[in-house]
Parts: C-alpha cells; structure tokens; sequence
C-alpha cells in the first residue's frame, strides 16, 4: 500500500513547485494535502457486512492576490497529465474569480520557513488477512464495528518554500459485543503495529465487562446522581470543548460556551487540559504551514490560560496565533491524571452510576456551558462500592461548570488513550489521552 | 474527463460472478460573508469510482480517484480480493436482485443554472444579505452562505444496468448573532443550510429573500428582552421547520431497516422498532402519514434511481398512524423480509451505499394554522431547531429551537427564548393532536446526516405541515 503513497508524495512535491513557477509576482499559493489508501472492513453479528478498499487523495489550491484569497479542491492520483490538468483549471478559475471578490481584511500570507518529514512505518494486517485476524477471536459472539487500516498522509507547501509531509500507517478496530437483550460493551484497539495477543486482551477485557451485564436492567429515575465516568465518556465530553468551546474565534463571536471562563469562572483545580503533540499521532502543522507548539497548556488547574488562535483568528482579534488549525479544534488533547487508584474506583464513587460512554452530545444551552446527551453502552448502578445491575439508559442535561468544576471529585491516576475512529470524508488521526473521573451530583432528566 | 463506462466495464479483467461500477463527479461552490467580510470562497471537483464485484455471494468494492484505466483495475481487482477474503465470513448471500439491471437517466428541474451568477454576483448578493441581517448594532455576527453542487452519477453493471443522474442543488444559510451584555441570542434562516433544496439560483433568489433576512436579524435583537421558556407540561405546536428534526431523528432512522438489522449498532446505534412490528405498529395518532417521496420536484433527495438502481417511487412508511414499510434497501428487505424502500444511497464514490432517509414528509392535514391556534387554551409554538440529541435507540430525545411564542386563549402573544422539549418517541406521536393543512406545508432539506461505518454524511429533505402535540415536557435556558 505505501507504493501508491510513495507515488503521491512525488506527484504532490511536483505539483508545489509547477503551481509555484506559474506563479505570477504578486500571487501566493498553498496546497493542503489529505490523503489515504484504507480497508474498511464493516461487521456485524461477528459475520462481514461489507469490504473494500478506498484509494484517495485531495488537495486544495489556494491563490492569494491583492489582499483576496480563494481555493480550490481537486483530486491528485499520481498521474501528472491528469493532476496538472485539474491544476490549471483550478488556477485559471481562481485567477478569473479573485478580481471579483472582496477584500479580505484578515487575509494571512503564508510565512515562515518551517520544512518538516515525518513517515511512521507500521505492521498493519494484510487485507486479505483482516477478517480473519478480527473474526476469529469472536466467534460466537455478537459482535459489530468497523476495522480500518492502512496509510493516512497529510502534506502542505507553500509558495514561500515552506513544506511538510506527514504518513503513518495505522490501523483502528472500533467494535461492540451485545448480549441476547441488546445490552452491550464498546471497545477500541488501534496502533500502527498489530499484535494479536494485545487485541485477544482487549476482546477479554470486554467479554468480563459483557457477562456483567447479563442481568436484568435496573431503571434508575430522572434525578442526581453521584456518577464515575470511566476516560472515553469523558472523551466525549471533551469533544465538546472543539464545538463552540475553546476557540478563540468562536468566544470572539458569541458562538462559545467558555464565555464565563474568559471572565473569571474557574473550573476545578483538579482540571488540566493542554494540547500535547509529543505522541505524534497527528501532525504538528497547520493549515497555513505554521508548527504548532509541542505543548500548548489551555486550563490549568481549572483556569483557562490559552484559547486556540489560529493566525487568522489572531489578526481579526488583535491576538497571538498559537498553531492552531483552520476550525481552532483539539487536536491532540491531554487531560492530565489525578490521584484516584483504579482499584478505588467503586468505592470512592460508593453509590451512584458508572457510566463507560456517552452518545449524541449537543448543547442545550451554550452560553451557560449545558450540555445534553445519553448515557450509553455498560453503564451500571453501583451501590456501596457494589456493581449491582446494568441500569436502562438515561439522559442526562448539566453544565460543564458543575461537573467539569465545583462537582468534580476525582480524577484516576491513569489516562486512556481514546483512539479518533471517525471517517467522515477522510480517517481521521490521533485520539485524546484522559482519564476517568467521579462528579457529584450529575443531572439526569429522562 | 469521464470515460465510456460501459466500455471501461468491458475492459476490465475480473473473475467474478457479477461487476458495477458507480461513478462520481461533484463539482460544487461554496460562498460566506461573515460581517461584511469574505470568509469562504471555494470550489470543489471530486470525482471517483467505486468497482463493485461478486465472488460466490460475496460483495466486495474497491474505489478510486482515478478514471484511468489501470487504476479501476487495480481497484476491481482489490475488490475481488475482498470478496475472496470475506466469503467464508460473509452476513448474507450478494444476489444480483439487489442490483437490478435499470436503464435511466434523472435531471433536477433548474431554471436558472448553477453557472448563471459569477463569484462576483454571489458575493454582492452574500454582502447585501449581511447588510440586511444587521438591524441594528446589537447584532454582532451577521452570515450568509450559498452553495452551489452539481452531481453526476453513473451505475453500469454486468448485468446491464446504464443509469445517469444530475443533482443540481443550492444550499443557503443566513444567521444573525444579537449580543447584549451576557444574553447571546441567534436566528437564522430555519436553520443551518436549511435552505436546501434541488434546482438552481431560482430557489436562492426568492421574492422573500430579502425580507426573510431583515426578520432573521430582527427576531435576533427581540429574543434578547424576550422571556425565558417557562417549564411546563403544555401543547407544544411546532412549525415545519422544526418538524423537519423532529421527523428525522424520531420517525426516519428509527425506520431504517439496517439499524433494526443491527448493522449500525456500533455507530449511530439501533431502533426501538421491531421487525415484527411493521404492518401492526401504532406508531403515533392516527393524524400521523408519513411518506418516502423522491418525486417531488426541488425537493433535496430526489432521484430516479437509487445508487443500487433500484426504481424510486413515493411510499407509505406510516399510514393513519399504522406502521407499514421501513426505510430499507433492496437488500436489506431480503435480508430482514420486510417492505422497504429505494434508499441504497452513498455520498460519494468512496462509500458503499447504505440505507438512508431521502426525501421523508409528514402528510398535511386539515386544519388552517388560525383554526389549529385557536384551538389551544395554553400552549407554546417553536420554531427552527438549534439543539437535538436522542439515544441510540431513537428513544429519548431533546431537542432545542431558537424562537418560541407562547399561546393563551387561542391567540399567540408573548416572545420566548431558550426554548427546548423532550418526550419519548412513541408518547410524542401519539400526543399528535392537530395537523396544519396543504397551506402550512413546506419542505426543507439538509445536507449534513451523518451515519455509517465508513462515516458518511448526506442530504435529505423533509416536508411537513405545522402540528400541535399534547401535555409536552418544555422547559428553558438554564433550568435542567
């Protein structure tokens, strides 16, 4: 698979420096690059429900002119006649658009000299082997999810001469086992090394968690609860953070529900959340070619201390870009541990719900920091430190300033690594790396 | 740019029992000022294929960006690798029912093409309806988008299929931020890109464009004094615009035949509806019709043939309250042998097709919006979503709208803000009490449903008339 990726990088160099010697003196130009070679492989009842293969790649054009700016997206396969084709057409659009648009006032050139390489070779299954490798191990389960493999890349360069290439091979399998009555465990494994024994103890783990809840389902009424959330609901929550939370842009506009933050609430000193590039599961530049720092503390200790900026965003405002990309959205997020032992877990939580996933966040009220959603997967009814029953599932509807500030009582003392599994358009990459944590009180209201 | 793909077919060199190949080509334009300033100009050309073989009752794709030749080999012979690697894994046998042999072609009505207006015109027009939005200083964000698609599909198949289809579509979008210390208050165009809609810049360029935009920024600055949505257990009457969510989330997916077959339990999740219950349900009242209509004109999700080929024809889902058919595939109804529809869809070339709402309306009833008012002693009137979550059962749900009337005595009187409501699915549909008549009717459509394993995000459109629902929990902003 790395042949077609190897030939993409050369095509997408090729393609930098044509776009770039027809350029006229006073225009600029950048190329994104987003591309992949995956399997995707789609299971359900521990059988295959569908299976391909999907070659792909886009970049967008964007010309810079007399302070007006525009873009075009077009697909590059590797074949210069066809890409320098749609190269043309989509620059001989752009020159004939740009005359006739406004002026972008907050228009940024690309700067900078920042080159970067980065190529993660992996062992990922073969794909005539995937549904093999994945299905055996579940035979006679109830068993659904996707596996996707294969090379993602990322690239960028610029007119300027900056330039950045960025390749791994990795592989997420995202899978469900359900009970007879529906009740079911989440699990994810993903890496850019598959290790059968890694995946065989995950699929355990989560077999011990299916026969819990192999018991009648306890309907727990709307009210408060004290509540253990275990690190990928708080992943969930956290994701709220890059929908109108912590960029710039959108407290800016009205659009974020960390006003309140910016003036002066405070989150609990047990909160620090910062963007940590050292794992380097995601790239570290941008959309404009800038690097973003390897580390950029957000919260710490419940204060926000750093919005996202990104450079456009920095010169609308009058603020400091900070590497953050187009959508000012988490990247590669880090919620720093607590004290809580894994093993004091239940009992610290003592009675109250032990909620694994949650599903369908939306704000219910922004500008107060409410969020509504359902709890999901095995959640369960915890009694004197006691797993008692696997409870129906309930709405929930609460601020992130109580539970993620005055209600939070512990977090665990160990991160998860939430893999990123979704593919709208493209794999995305990267995960966040959190832990679990126990809020009092939590609001559930149907 | 597009080659013969019947030829193409017929070069290519598979050991299969069956092969199609769906083919793609979007171009689309996407405009947007945000307060007098461009922030988005931008066109798209994507384009692909995806070679679909049979190996033994086995399916598998390969897809790729590139027309030539030897790529859709490669791919063809990745998907027969893929065929071979599943069969003994396979869910259910492939037979080639489930991909017809058609021969059609599909065009959107459109009476002022896509290429009719220059970057320039859109952006005077996008500028002008910031300027309208912004009523006054308290409104702080001022946005209108317009995008334009034009989508070619092509299936041909070993078994003789030819089909072409052209999807001419303009999405708008206008919203107006109004700002007055700590009350933030928006309102937009009946939602996000709800303005969706088949055909060409006719269907942006309304009489009312430019009135609807100066009402967008107007509502805005009045939700800021306006009061908050009391709590309260009342007859809830929802506009079409919000009837357009409340019909998505809670009549078309927990239809979809490949939910109740489990296939996206892992993703978006499952339905409380049962196999058995098709036929004998009663889904809500008895006011309740619901039907899958891919032939209404300028409606998003209309098309001639579905990306199986399967022949689409307007249905009955829900008849007099009664569920009949779901919304399934040719192979999911062989799979689960229940009543489906023409809704194998994908969202582009690089994803299989799967069952998917089109275009879902709730049938009109009888009553004028004065008469249906008057009815209500006390009630609350929504309109246009702006929060919705609902479980992976499509259970429980809330939803949150942006603007809200209270209702006293049959008449409407005061302005409310924050509004939201939350039921359980099949207690809301029963609560259905009264159905606007034709003249209340309008349909809308969205681009952005998101469901599948690979993800996968396409249009819809939804029609309905204005309805009043029965002891509703609602409640405000704040107040959980």
């Amino acid at each position: 698979m790395s042949t077609k990726a190897d030939q993409l990088e050369l095509a997408f160099r090729h393609l930098v420096n044509a776009l770039g010697d027809r350029l006229h003196a006073h225009e600029h130009m950048s190329l994104e690059l987003t591309g992949e070679q995956s399997q995707f492989v789609r299971f359900n009842r521990a059988k295959v429900r569908q299976i391909g293969t999907v070659s792909d790649c886009q970049v967008r054009l964007t010309v810079m002119a007399d302070q007006r700016t525009g873009y075009y997206d077009l697909p590059l396969t590797g074949i210069w006649d066809q890409d320098w084709h749609h190269a043309q057409a989509a620059l001989d659009t752009l020159r004939r658009d740009l005359p006739q648009l406004p002026v972008d006032p907050y228009l940024v050139l690309p700067s900078g000299t920042a080159t970067s390489g980065e190529l993660y070779q992996g062992m990922i299954p073969a794909p005539r082997d995937v549904p093999d490798l994945v299905l055996a191990e579940v035979a006679g389960l109830d068993f659904a999810g996707l596996y996707a493999g294969g090379r993602v890349v990322r690239g960028y360069g610029d007119s300027v001469g900056q330039y950045h290439w960025f390749a791994t091979d990795s592989f997420t399998l995202d899978y469900s086992l359900f009970t007879a009555e529906g009740q079911a465990v989440k699990g994810t494994y993903a890496g850019s090394h598959w290790q059968p024994h890694r995946y065989t103890a995950r699929l355990d783990q989560a077999k011990q968690q299916l026969t819990r809840l192999a018991q009648p389902r306890k309907t727990v009424p709307a009210g408060s609860y004290r509540t253990y959330f275990a690190p990928a609901a708080i992943a969930e929550l956290l994701s709220m953070f890059s929908w109108g939370g912590i960029s710039e842009a959108a407290l800016q506009r009205g659009d974020s529900a960390f006003r309140l933050l910016q003036t002066g609430e405070r989150l609990s000193p047990l909160f620090t959340l910062s963007e940590d590039f050292s794992h380097g599961l995601v790239p570290r530049f941008n959309q404009l070619g800038d690097m973003t720092p390897a580390h950029v503390p957000l919260i710490v200790q419940g204060e926000l201390v750093n919005t996202l900026v990104n450079a456009r965003t920095a010169k609308e405002y009058g603020k400091v870009a900070n590497g953050a990309n187009g959508g000012e959205t988490l990247r590669s997020p880090d919620l720093r541990p607590g004290d809580l032992l894994p093993d004091h877990v239940l009992t610290t939580l003592d009675t109250g719900l032990y909620v694994s996933n949650l599903h369908y966040l939306n704000w219910s009220d922004r500008p107060t920091g409410r969020i509504t959603g359902m709890t999901r997967y095995a959640c369960f009814w915890v009694e004197a430190g006691q797993m008692i029953a696997p409870i129906e599932n309930l709405r929930f509807d609460e601020s992130l300033y109580r539970c993620f500030g005055s209600n939070l009582v512990a977090l665990t003392q160990t991160q998860d690594f939430v893999p990123e599994v979704g593919s709208y358009e493209h794999r995305d990459l990267g995960g966040m790396w959190v832990p679990g944590a126990i809020v009092d009180d939590f609001v559930y209201t149907l | 740019m597009i080659p013969d793909l019947t030829q193409l077919l017929q070069s290519l060199r598979v050991d299969a029992d069956w092969i199609g190949l769906r083919a793609m080509r979007e171009v689309s334009t996407r405009r947007s000022v945000r307060r007098q300033h461009p922030t988005h100009n931008g066109t798209r050309l994507d384009m692909g294929i995806m070679v679909e073989v049979v190996v033994d009752g086995q399916l598998g794709y390969g897809a790729t960006n590139s027309f030539d030749r030897d790529d859709v080999q490669r791919a063809a012979d990745q998907a027969q690798l893929q065929a071979i690697a599943a069969r003994q894994w396979g869910l259910h046998a492939c037979t080639t029912s489930t991909r017809p042999p058609v021969v059609g072609h599909y065009r959107s009505p459109c009476a002022k093409p896509l290429d009719a207006l220059t970057a320039g015109d859109v952006n005077d027009i996008l500028l002008q309806l910031c300027r309208h939005l912004t009523v006054s200083s308290q409104v702080v964000q001022a946005i209108a988008t317009a995008v334009t698609r034009e989508i070619d599909i092509w299936l041909v198949s070993s078994s003789g299929s030819d089909v072409h289809q052209t999807l001419s579509v303009v999405e708008g979008h206008l919203s107006a931020t109004a700002e007055d210390g700590s009350i933030i208050q928006q309102r937009s165009d009946h939602g996000y890109l709800a303005h969706s809609f088949q055909g060409g810049w006719e269907r942006f360029l309304t009489d009312d464009l430019w009135a609807r935009s100066q009402k967008i920024g107007e509502q805005a600055v009045e939700l800021l004094t306006a009061e908050e949505c009391p709590t309260a257990k009342t007859t809830l009457v929802l506009a079409p615009d919000q009837m357009m969510l409340q019909l998505h989330e809670s009549v078309g997916h927990p239809l979809e035949l490949d939910r109740i077959l489990g296939d996206e339990r892992n993703y978006a999740g499952g339905s409380f509806v049962k196999p058995q219950d098709f036929g004998r349900l009663a889904y809500g009242s008895p006011l309740m019709n619901v039907v899958f209509d891919p032939t209404i004109d300028g409606e998003l999700a209309s098309y001639q043939f579905d990306d199986i080929g399967a022949p689409a024809q307007r249905q009955y889902l829900i008849r007099s309250g009664t569920l009949e058919r779901g919304l399934g595939s040719l192979e999911s109804q062989e799979r689960l042998r229940v009543a489906g529809v023409a809704c194998a869809r994908a969202t582009s070339w690089n994803r299989p097709p799967i069952d998917r709402m089109a275009n879902l309306n709730l049938e009109p009833g009888s009553t004028p919006l004065p008469e249906l008012i008057a009815q209500i002693d006390d009630g609350i009137y929504m309109e246009t979503n702006r929060s919705w979550s609902i479980d992976d059962q499509r259970y429980k749900f809330q939803f949150g709208c942006e603007y809200a009337k209270r209702i006293e005595q049959g008449q409407i009187t005061r302005t409310l803000r924050n509004p939201n409501y939350r039921a359980t699915t099949p207690e809301f549909w029963h609560s259905l009490r009264l159905v606007g008549d034709r003249s209340t009717w309008q349909h809308y459509g969205t681009p952005l449903c998101g469901k599948g394993e690979p993800n996968q995000l396409i249009w819809v459109g939804h029609g309905s008339p204005v309805c009043a629902f029965e002891q509703v929990d609602v409640f405000g902003g704040g107040a959980a």
